[in-house]
This record gives structure tokens, sequence and C-alpha cells, in this order.
């Protein structure tokens, strides 16, 4: 993939898939919890992977993440990606009330269960638009948790970039809980295959220079 | 004063005493410390692919593939002094960060990961003292080049030395 062949209009699009996608995940996200969500304007960024890693708080961060495999006419990774603290709220708020404790290693099978049944929705409302959108036929792996370092996490959504590139493209959506608006909840991001983006934006008539 | 030398994702880096070197949050991705116990000094990759050779388009950065990592790490201790013959290996790593019911080939980066290290080191004649590899947690390692202790931290399961 050369990257150089990227113009604006083509992150725009990639921006507004990100818009979309996390959009609607959020409405879910909002109807779940029975409160109200916000997202920040999503962030497209073709960045190192060092740099990513510092878009969640360094490698070292903990964070509880759902992760998908997108398989169909655009494979990619997506992360759900939440600091353990507000993912220890999120779950709670979802099981009524309840205590949760993730860091300790002791996950009941329903805490891990109600975390993977968050991502499936948020992750099929942001798949399905994206598919909407571009005529794609896209479809969701089932998705798997994890609760560690945020960059022993991210960097295995990286193992089909990084064979063709030093640098990764990432759809980044940032959220928030409405009355703190300063503090960002969790993130969404997105990372197409090398070869998904011509794809993507052949689909939606903004072909790549050859 | 004692430093501590980061290496990144696919970095590659050397230390000698006091100073001691790092890398944190590896998931399926290896770190590999080669290290010369006479001349006291040590280097650290943190390797994410198994081999460069299965990539699609040339790529400029060594410390990114088993092959090349290990053969760039041991390069540069060569020039740096080490003998060849005194190196030795310690490495961590190469975790299943998620489980699949459907594990295809690619999910098993981490697995190859480690075969590839492995079978990298054995190319070069350079014993593999100790490892900590596979399992699904993160792992966060630094290595001290006077002790050569290789200290692991894990989210879930504590710190251990090797």
């Amino acid at each position: 993939m050369d990257l150089t062949k990227i113009n604006h209009l083509h992150l725009d699009i990639l921006r507004e898939i990100g818009n979309i996608g996390a959009g609607h995940a959020a409405t879910a996200l909002s109807t779940m919890l029975n409160k109200a969500v916000d997202m920040k304007v999503p962030s497209v960024n073709v960045i190192s992977f060092e740099e990513i890693m510092e878009m969640v708080g360094g490698s070292e961060n903990i964070v509880a993440s759902v992760f998908l495999r997108i398989v169909g006419d655009a494979p990619g990774c997506m992360f759900f990606m939440l600091p353990i603290e507000q993912a220890e709220t999120l779950l709670g708020d979802l099981l009524g009330g309840e205590a949760v404790q993730l860091t300790e290693g002791i996950h009941s099978e329903m805490t891990i269960s109600a975390l993977q049944e968050v991502g499936n929705i948020l992750s099929g409302s942001y798949l399905t638009s994206f598919s909407d959108f571009t005529g794609l036929n896209l479809q969701p792996s089932v998705p798997a948790t994890s609760i560690d370092m945020a960059g022993a996490i991210l960097s295995f959504g990286l193992f089909e970039i990084s064979a063709v590139s030093d640098l990764a493209i990432v759809i980044d959506t940032a959220f928030t809980d409405i009355r703190r608006l300063d503090e960002v909840k969790g993130h969404f991001f997105l990372m197409p295959d090398p070869e998904s983006f011509a794809k993507i934006f052949n689909a939606l008539g903004v072909p790549m220079d050859e | 004063m004692s430093e501590m030398i980061k290496v990144g994702i696919a970095d590659i880096n050397l230390v000698t005493p006091p100073n001691t070197i790092r890398t944190t949050g590896l998931g399926s991705c290896v770190g590999v410390i080669l290290y010369d116990e006479v001349r006291k000094i040590a280097g650290m990759a943190h390797v994410m692919l198994p081999q460069s050779t299965l990539v699609k388009s040339a790529s400029t950065n060594s410390g990114k593939f088993a092959d090349t990592a290990i053969k760039a790490l041991y390069d540069l201790l060569l020039k740096k002094g080490a003998t060849a013959k005194r190196l030795k290996a310690k490495i961590a790593g190469g975790a299943q960060m998620f489980q699949f019911s459907s594990a295809s080939e690619m999910m098993r980066i981490g697995p190859r990961n480690i075969e590839s290290v492995k079978y990298h080191l054995n190319q070069l004649g350079i014993p593999l003292i100790a490892s900590d590899v596979g399992g699904n947690s993160g792992r966060t390692i630094e290595f001290n080049p006077a002790t050569y202790h290789l200290t692991i931290k894990t989210v879930n399961k504590g710190t251990k030395i090797i």
C-alpha cells in the first residue's frame, strides 16, 4: 500500500465512516445505559505504531477491550477500548448496580460476557452503518475480549498493516459521558487491512490514483 | 545515575551497566535480549512479525521481523565489541491476547513469533538461557545487563524474574 496515494478526500471519507459508525454505536450505548453518551469528532491519523500506543495513554496502560475481525469485502480489525475504571462503571450500570472489579484477575463469567455483549452490540452497529454507507459486504467475527496492557492488545491489530508499512491508518472516535465532557471514556478504533483501502475508496467513487 | 533505555515497538537498542533496558506492552510481539556476560553489553529487540520474507513489500525497519531483528541485534553487538561465541539469549512475549474459536493461522501470530525467534537464535548458534513465552497476558520486560536478570511484569499474574 502506498500511503502517498491517499489524499485529503480519502481521509475525509475515512473520517465520515468513523463519524457514522461511531454515531450509531454511541446511540446503541446510550440506549443500553439509558443515559446520554456523546462522541467527539473522529480523527483519522496516518501514524507510527509508537504513536498509536500514545493515543491510548501509553502501551502499558491497562484497558478493557473488545476486538473483532471484519470479514467480507474490506477486511480489517476493530477495537472498542475503555480505561479500566470506566469499564467497571459501565458494566456495573449494565448489571444493575453491581460492583464490578476487573483489575484483580478474577472476572466473573457474567462480567466478561457482559463486556463481550457490549462489544458485540457496539461493533455491530458501527459495522452495519459502515456497510450501509459503502455498500460493501462486511461481517464481524465473534468478538473477543481482553483486559490487559493497551500495547499488547493494539499491536495485535497491526499484524496485517505492519507487514507492508511502518505506519498505520487509524480511524479513532473517542466518546464521553455527556455530563463530563472533558473526560474521554472510550475509543473505537477501525484499522482496515492494507488492501481494503482501495476497495473502500472505490466503493464510494473516489479511487486511488494508479 | 542509572538510566532506563527504552525499546519501542519494532525497535532495537543496546545497553551497558549501570543502565537497564526495557520494552512495554508486549502482546503477540516477542522481546529478544542478547547479552555478553564478559563484555557486559546487551541489546533488546521488540519483534512484531515472524518473517521478513513473507511480506509483500520491502520494509526498511529491520527491528520488526524476527529474522532481520535478531541478525541486526547480533551485528550491532559484535560491532560494539561483544564476542559471538559468548552471546546468550533470553526471550519473553508471544502471547495469544484473544481467544478465538476459529483459530486461523493469522491469529496464531504469537506462537509463530516464538517459533521464528527460536529458529533464528539457533541458526546463529546463540543458546536460549531462559524464556517466558505464550499464555494470554501482556508483558512489560526490563533487562539488567549487570545481573542478566530479565524482570517480567504482567497485569494479572504479577512479576517474575528469569
